[in-house]
Formats: structure tokens, C-alpha cells, sequence
């Protein structure tokens, strides 16, 4: 380990001494911040890979349908019929604060009041089939909106994992010990030089009693 | 008030329109890119995209990782499951624990 390049004082060393301590503080609380992160990361990261593949295979069940309804209308049909839709979809986002990281929170409005509204099209020129598309991912939509948000939820926790983690390593394994193994220099020093007068008072002392007084 | 975006080949996204999500049929790599960036900076809050579409744009999708807004969302396209999506979350996984615990 490094010591750190600093005067052998006792200026130095009160210092010192305070900067320790806040890095031991600091330590252990980011310390258990990282592990409070972690839990909440473990929850979301169930959460999102349950609702990841349950919206992949509903995503996929609505394509199917939907390759069956192009397969009978035409092509153009089809888009005539999707393309000018009367629903619309808005978001209200809000933020969550879970351990210092922001993370959004979507909340769902439908231009008109029913969110079932959202057959854009006359059932005469259409297949069933693109009824059953529409309605399974209306349906799997809600579950699109919470992956989003819990997929971004996860993106962000990782990334202040990470960091957190780097700082808890850096103040365990570089800033303490550093500071300890300066302070026990300071300290050694200190002691030398305080023996060293004292040898050299007692020197002296005895050098004076010569002298003046021819002791031995 | 944000909005929703989708983005990928027209037969995969077409039924989300009548959803009313805005939907943008783009599959070339330089535009798609353009796209994401335009609509990150147009109040859209939530943009799924396809996985052969994202594979194209990795890197632009990776520089929205960490910011709050917008989230970015593959979703399989018309041509099968590409499992891109979740290994993005075993990537999480892995940045945060240091290895991939989930993976079995």
C-alpha cells in the first residue's frame, strides 16, 4: 500500500484521523446501500423476465394471427384498415426514488374513453384473424408498458450497482488502508522524534551536571 | 404528455397501430438511428423495436441505456424470437452481480 506524501505533523495526523473515520462512515453506508439496491434489483429482475417472456409469446401469438389476416385480405387491405387508427395512446410518466436512482413510472391514457376502441376498421373487408392480432396485443399491452418500465427500472439499477460497488471497493481496499498506513507512519515518526529529545535533554542534562558540579 | 413509439418491418408493427402507438416502419439501419434520436427528443417516453431492427443499431440503443428517458423495448418481430431481448437482461444481470446468476 501506498503511504500517503504527507508531513509528519500532528496537524497532519488530527487530519488524518478525521478523514478515516469519514471514510469508515462512508463506507458502511454505501456499503449497505449496495446491498438494499441489490435486493430491490433481484425482485425487478424476476419480475422482468417473467413478464419478457410472457410478452414474447404473446407478441408472437398476435403476429400469427396477423400472418393468417394477410394471407387471406390483401396486403393493402390490411394496411387501409390499420393505418388510421382511433385510439390513441398517451403516457403520464412520474418518477420513482428508490435509493437515489430516478426511475420512471408509466401510467397509461386512451384518447377516448374506452380502451377497448380499437377496431379502426369495418368488419367487411377484414378476416377474423386480424380481430384476434388486434385484440391479443390490446391485451398483452399493459404488460408492454410494465415491461418498459421495469426493463428501464433494471437498466439504470445495474448501472448504479456497478458504481456503487466501484466506490465501496475503492474506499475497502485503497482509501482505508492508505490512511491507516499513513496515520500508523505519522504516529512512528512522532514517537521517534519525541525519544530522540528526550535522549538528547537527557544528554545535555548530563553534559550541564559535569560541568558545573564535576559529577560523574 | 409522452407518447409510444414502434419501430420495425411493416408486418411486425402494423397491428399496433390500431392500438394507437406511433408507428414507424423503418428497417434501414442509418435511418432507423436518425429515428430513435429524433423521437428521444420528442417527448417519446417508451420506444419498442424489433430485435433484426436493433441488432442494426445496437450502439444508439446502448447510449439511451443509462438515461432516464426514453425506455427502449425489443420486442420479436414477425419472423421468430431472436432471444436479443433477453439477453439485454441477462446483461443487466450482469452488470450488476458481476456474473450471470439467472442463467440455467
Amino acid at each position: 500500500m501506498a503511504r500517503l506524501n504527507v508531513n509528519p505533523t500532528r496537524m497532519e495526523l488530527g487530519k488524518l484521523k478525521k478523514k478515516l473515520q469519514t471514510a469508515r462512515r462512508g463506507h458502511k453506508l454505501l456499503k449497505d446501500k449496495c446491498d438494499e439496491l441489490m435486493r430491490q434489483f433481484m425482485i425487478l429482475i424476476k419480475e422482468n423476465r417473467q413478464l419478457r417472456s410472457e410478452v414474447e409469446t404473446a407478441v408472437k401469438e398476435a403476429d400469427r394471427y396477423m400472418a393468417v389476416a394477410g394471407s387471406v385480405v390483401q396486403r393493402e387491405v390490411l394496411e387501409t384498415a390499420l393505418l388510421l387508427p382511433k385510439q390513441e395512446v398517451e403516457l403520464e410518466v412520474t418518477e420513482k426514488n428508490v435509493m437515489s436512482v430516478c426511475i420512471p413510472e408509466f401510467k397509461t391514457k386512451y384518447k377516448t374513453g374506452d380502451s377497448n376502441d380499437i377496431y379502426s376498421y369495418g368488419t367487411a373487408f377484414t378476416s377474423t384473424d386480424l380481430d384476434g392480432a388486434v385484440s391479443a396485443l390490446s391485451e398483452v399491452f399493459p404488460k408492454m408498458i410494465r415491461l418498459a418500465e421495469v426493463e428501464k427500472a433494471c437498466q439504470l439499477m445495474a448501472d448504479e450497482i456497478e458504481k456503487t460497488r466501484r466506490r465501496v471497493n475503492a474506499l475497502e481496499h485503497i482509501m482505508i488502508p492508505d490512511y491507516e498506513e499513513t496515520i500508523k507512519y505519522i504516529t512512528m515518526k512522532l514517537s521517534e522524534n519525541e525519544r530522540n529529545t528526550t535522549v538528547s535533554l537527557m544528554k545535555v542534562k548530563d553534559m550541564v551536571l559535569k560541568q558545573s558540579h564535576n559529577y560523574h | 404528455m409522452y407518447k409510444v413509439a414502434v419501430i420495425g418491418d411493416s408486418a411486425s408493427v402494423m397491428g399496433f397501430a390500431s392500438l394507437g402507438l406511433s408507428v414507424f416502419c423503418e428497417t434501414e439501419s442509418r435511418k432507423v438511428e436518425k429515428l430513435i434520436k429524433r423521437l428521444a427528443e420528442n417527448e417519446f417516453a417508451v420506444i419498442y423495436i424489433t430485435e433484426p431492427v436493433a441488432v442494426a443499431v445496437r450502439e444508439t440503443i446502448g447510449k439511451y441505456r443509462n438515461s432516464r428517458l426514453p425506455s427502449i423495448v425489443l420486442i420479436p418481430a414477425v419472423k421468430g424470437n431472436t432471444g436479443d431481448g433477453m439477453r439485454a437482461v441477462h446483461e443487466s444481470v450482469e452488470k450488476a452481480v458481476g456474473s450471470d446468476i439467472l442463467k440455467n
